[in-house]
């Protein structure tokens, strides 16, 4: 009998966020608002993946990420891998990197932070990148540390 | 350093402390200097404080400086609900140097990134203090002779203090034993002794306060706030834990020296106060040379 297999179409235009977390994926599809755009959208989770056992995938049509929303997408999911599609073509594909310092897209933990008071976009240097304890993002402001598990994205 | 903003003690190296101490010692010899006669200081207290504003006020009087601002933002322009940038930036019009306190975590840091002149954090929020921590390193300096390779006692509120951690975080530099003594519920924040882990010094917990004294050469004493205390009882259960009198400070070694930053309530019973091993009036009067030093050498006079 042949074995039938529904299979991901191959985009035309646009991006491949691949090995994200399962758990990542519903939460990074609402942090850039994908379900609210117009373009196609296929998302993946609990698939088979060779280099960590279980992942989750997420192709957009017609999208292209501006390095900030890459900076937030690190955040939640620092070892997935995006490419880029044009004409059927990878343009580029890319690890992501948690980055050095995050801006304008969390909001910090402490409600007597400048930031949450006055119209002052937060910056925060990334600590505790290598996982040994939870990452955390300290306020250049107010000092205090953001832990991953509390990230609220603005 | 000239031009330089101090909002956190952290910003300046052990180098650029230790030249503004140098520099206070200078001023506490010969308190009256006018260096800046051509200066205008603007003194923003959007929060009220009687002891730090004080203390900043006598040490440009003594340098012959000019001030203005306001001690209370009831009277200002904030009170119309001007922002924080607005006022830094008009005010940076008519003065060469702000000094500033604000009640929010981080208002000092963000006031220095919207003007080009100098800002000295007087105080924001909850977080940091840099100009008490500075009269407290002179302090102990000045007693000890030198800050290298002391016992320093914290005693009372080590969570919320503000003066403790910056503190704490300044004595990293100089190989400073810590002796923390609290409630559990007011202990020192992981993320202080962070710092303290990171430089790869030695800390010890403590309750009880008396077993520590005899091998301390600094007690920085600080308030315990009641309420800090979810549970009243508990309050009062530790609060006379922590009162410091004459007769425990007797096994201290003879460079002893008892700190408050002040105010007091009753944390220190007042028969230390005749001993000569309490420091913390003196300590206060330490405040007006460091801000003269620290205001001289940011506007590079």
């Amino acid at each position: 009998m042949e074995r039938k297999e529904l299979k991901v179409s191959a985009i035309k235009n646009g991006t491949v966020i691949d090995h994200l977390p399962s758990v990542a994926v519903f939460q990074v599809i609402r942090m850039l608002a994908l379900d609210q755009s117009q373009d196609p959208l296929y998302s993946g989770i609990n698939m088979e993946s060779k280099k960590y056992g279980n992942k989750g995938i997420i192709k957009v049509e017609n999208r292209y990420f501006k390095p900030q929303e890459v900076n937030k997408i690190a955040l939640l999911a620092p070892k997935a891998t995006m490419i880029e599609i044009k004409d059927f073509e990878v343009i580029r594909k890319s690890e992501l990197e948690i980055p050095d310092t995050v801006g304008r897209v969390v909001k910090c933990i402490n409600p007597k932070c400048i930031t949450n008071n006055q119209e002052v976009p937060t910056r925060f240097k990334v600590i505790d990148k290598e996982q040994k304890e939870e990452l955390k993002l300290h306020c250049i402001y107010c000092e205090k540390n953001t832990p991953k598990s509390h990230i609220e994205f603005i | 350093m000239k031009n330089k903003s101090l909002i956190s003690i952290n910003d300046y190296s052990m180098d650029e402390l230790t030249t503004l101490l140098d520099r206070a010692e200078d001023f506490e010899k010969d308190p009256v200097q006018p260096l800046l006669k051509d200066h205008v200081i603007a003194s923003l207290f959007f929060e009220p404080s009687t002891r730090t504003r004080l203390s900043f006020e006598s040490a440009i009087n003594r340098l012959s400086g000019r001030i203005v601002g306001f001690t209370d933002a009831s009277s200002s322009s904030v009170k119309k609900g001007e922002s924080l940038k607005d006022t830094i930036l008009t005010v940076s019009n008519y003065s060469d140097l702000i000094v500033m306190r604000h009640p929010l975590d981080g208002a000092a840091r963000w006031a220095s990134e919207v003007t080009d002149i100098p800002i000295i954090n007087a105080g924001d929020g909850a977080n940091q203090h840099p100009t008490q921590c500075l009269l407290d390193l002179y302090s102990i300096r000045k007693t000890q002779g030198s800050l290298d390779n002391l016992h320093v006692v914290f005693v009372g509120d080590l969570k919320y203090g503000r003066t403790v951690h910056s503190l704490v975080i300044a004595m990293t530099m100089f190989n400073t034993t810590f002796h923390l003594v609290s409630p559990t519920a007011l202990k020192v924040p992981s993320a202080v002794k962070r710092y303290i882990k990171d430089k790869g010094l030695t800390y010890h917990q403590y309750t009880d306060l008396e077993e520590v004294i005899p091998q301390a050469d600094i007690c920085y004493m600080t308030r315990i706030q009641r309420e800090r205390f979810a549970d009243p009882m508990e309050y009062e259960r530790v609060k006379n834990s922590y009162v410091l009198n004459r007769k425990m400070i007797e096994p201290s070694k003879e460079n002893f020296k008892v700190l408050h930053p002040l105010p007091r309530v009753n944390e220190i019973h007042e028969d230390v106060d005749s001993s000569p091993k309490a420091y913390y009036f003196q300590q206060a009067r330490n405040g007006v040379y460091v801000r003269q030093a620290l205001l001289t050498t940011i506007l590079g006079v």
